[in-house]
């Protein structure tokens, strides 16, 4: 089983069952609602982004270890971020889904995900809450751009 | 019957995955294929070759005479009145919008009811609700009780005199529920409405008598029983197919051609636009041909015990969750285990060398009614055995252990 080890390290069951910013928030400014229609993981994610940063995140939904331990430390890695950043970080995890090594900074635990590209079934449990991400800051850009009109 | 005899005739039965023998239980979605079938191909597409119904060549005759054949063989296996009542489709959910748009879109009117089931796939489904839509007429279920059954009272009290067409399925694909067809036909009888038969599960397990169960239409795949994809028919009854209006035209299903209007062919040609599927009913008439020789009786029971036996193993897995009644039932067995994500468990099993699937098994109305996101099943068939169903519960048992232990804050 080393190879489910690789997959499901300790760190994704830690994420999985103590899930960080999972919840919902009443002042989120966007609200991104995700699933797979092929497995039916689903996703609710929302942001709080001022001044282009992102200061505050939560998401609920359901779903397998992966999809729901990458949610989980995808709001870790980006609360705090310049959307610019979380989008790059958006990029790197797909770069990470297609087996290249990143680096994700002071943020680890991530890499802990490597293992899913030898899961070709599972990358798209483990890019969800990514794509909620990228979807969740283009609408926030896009509100954003309304109101200065 | 010898299921490590049978298991020698399919070749891809005989490969490791991820280091382990391969166990593959993922049947209901797709089965394997014995060598005749892969042979019955092969030999068609090296020796008969050609386009049907219209080549002078012999190739063309020897063409036609194969895909026509495998009619014949798909008549006699149903106990279809004649080769006119076959239709040849992509399979189940084709064959079920065919009649959902060919026929329902004509005969409905609005106020019409159409009755289902919450546990059809959505092959008989979505049609049903978008032909309800189109005709202003209301969908129906028949409620399911709480091991997934249906209850002939509740079939009686759902079908009115406005129901025009009850659809269901024959077996289910996630509970295993085997639906009494002949008994719920005699109710839509009785109340003038026609029934429609998802077959898909049913068909390559148990012995299907069209004329015995009254059934109008019945629809199933080729692929869920030994044949190629792409590949299934729509048994319906002659006075029910002549009533009911083409939804392909174009070539191969018109009678005479004018500049403004056109006539079709005579059952069945006139629903079969276009090149058919001409190697895929060859694959279809060699299943046939492989399971009879096999006997349908033969394999339901040969199934019926290999799944009796795994609701025992799989039973004794603490925190084990089992879907579906626990009678008689079909030859598969839904299950979560713990908090396991079903994909999880897929994940694993897979390491194990062991195939299942896991998700909704397009049965999302099912799934809310089981209260759960997701399931994972493991599907029987003739070339399985107790030991495929023991190393599952084994590699089960080690699921649980490996998603057992507490996280580290």
């Amino acid at each position: 089983m080393s190879q489910l080890d690789d997959l499901y390290r300790r760190v994704i069951m830690d994420h999985y069952k103590s899930p960080r910013n999972r919840g919902t928030m009443e002042d989120g400014s966007v609200t991104v609602n995700l699933n797979n229609p092929t497995c039916g993981d689903r996703i609710s994610l929302q942001l709080q982004i001022v001044d282009d940063i992102v200061k505050d995140v939560k998401f609920s939904g359901e779903g397998c270890s992966i999809s729901m331990s990458s949610a989980s430390m995808m709001t870790e890695a980006i609360k705090g971020k310049q959307t610019k950043e979380a989008l790059e970080m958006a990029e790197k995890f797909s770069s990470l889904m297609k087996g290249e090594s990143v680096d994700f900074g002071d943020y680890e635990d991530i890499d802990a995900l490597s293992g899913v590209n030898k899961f070709p079934a599972r990358i798209k449990c483990a890019t969800l809450a990514w794509n909620a991400l990228r979807k969740g800051v283009e609408q926030g850009r896009g509100q954003h751009e309304g109101v200065e009109e | 019957m010898d299921p490590i005899a049978l298991k020698a005739e399919f070749p891809i039965l005989h490969q490791d995955i991820n280091g382990h023998p391969l166990v593959y239980l993922d049947n209901a979605a797709t089965t394997q294929k014995p060598r005749a079938v892969i042979e019955a191909i092969r030999k068609y597409y090296e020796w008969d070759n050609a386009n049907v119904h219209r080549g002078v060549h012999t190739l063309g005759s020897r063409a036609t005479d194969a895909y026509e054949g495998a009619r014949e063989k798909v008549a006699r296996f149903l106990n279809a009145a004649s080769t006119r009542e076959i239709i040849f489709t992509r399979g189940t959910t084709a064959s079920l919008n065919l009649v959902a748009t060919g026929y329902a879109r004509n005969w409905l009117r609005e106020g019409d009811e159409i009755v289902i089931t919450p546990m059809e796939h959505h092959s008989n489904l979505i049609p049903w609700q978008q032909a309800a839509k189109a005709a202003g007429a209301t969908l129906k279920y028949i409620p399911l009780q709480p091991d997934g059954t249906v209850t002939l009272a509740d079939v009686e009290q759902t079908v009115t005199e406005r129901t025009k067409i009850v659809a269901i399925t024959y077996v289910s694909n996630v509970l295993g529920t085997i639906n009494p067809i002949a008994e719920i036909a005699k109710i839509a009888h009785n109340k003038g409405a026609i029934i429609v038969v998802d077959g898909a599960q049913a068909t390559p397990h148990l012995k299907v008598d069209v004329r015995a169960l009254d059934v109008d239409f019945y629809a199933f795949s080729g692929h869920k029983m030994l044949a190629a994809t792409g590949i299934g028919a729509l048994y319906g009854k002659a006075q029910l197919l002549e009533r009911m209006e083409p939804v392909e035209f174009g070539g191969e299903m018109i009678d005479f051609v004018d500049l403004y209007d056109a006539n079709w062919k005579e059952l069945p040609w006139k629903f079969e636009g276009g090149t058919p599927i001409i190697a895929g009913a060859v694959s279809l008439g060699a299943a046939i041909d492989f399971l009879e020789q096999v006997g349908l009786a033969q394999i339901d029971a040969h199934e019926k015990k290999l799944t009796r036996y795994a609701l025992e193993r799989l039973s004794a897995i603490d925190g084990i969750t089992i879907y579906g009644p626990r009678g008689e039932r079909a030859g598969l067995v839904t299950f979560n285990l713990g908090d396991v994500h079903p994909h999880d468990v897929a994940t694993v099993l897979d390491t194990e060398g062991i195939a299942v699937r896991a998700g909704h098994h397009c049965c999302q109305p099912l799934m809310r009614w089981l209260n759960v996101s997701a399931t994972a099943r493991a599907s029987f068939y003739l070339y399985n055995t107790e030991q495929d169903v023991d190393r599952l519960a084994d590699a089960l048992v080690k699921t649980k252990e490996f998603f057992g232990y507490e996280p580290v804050r």
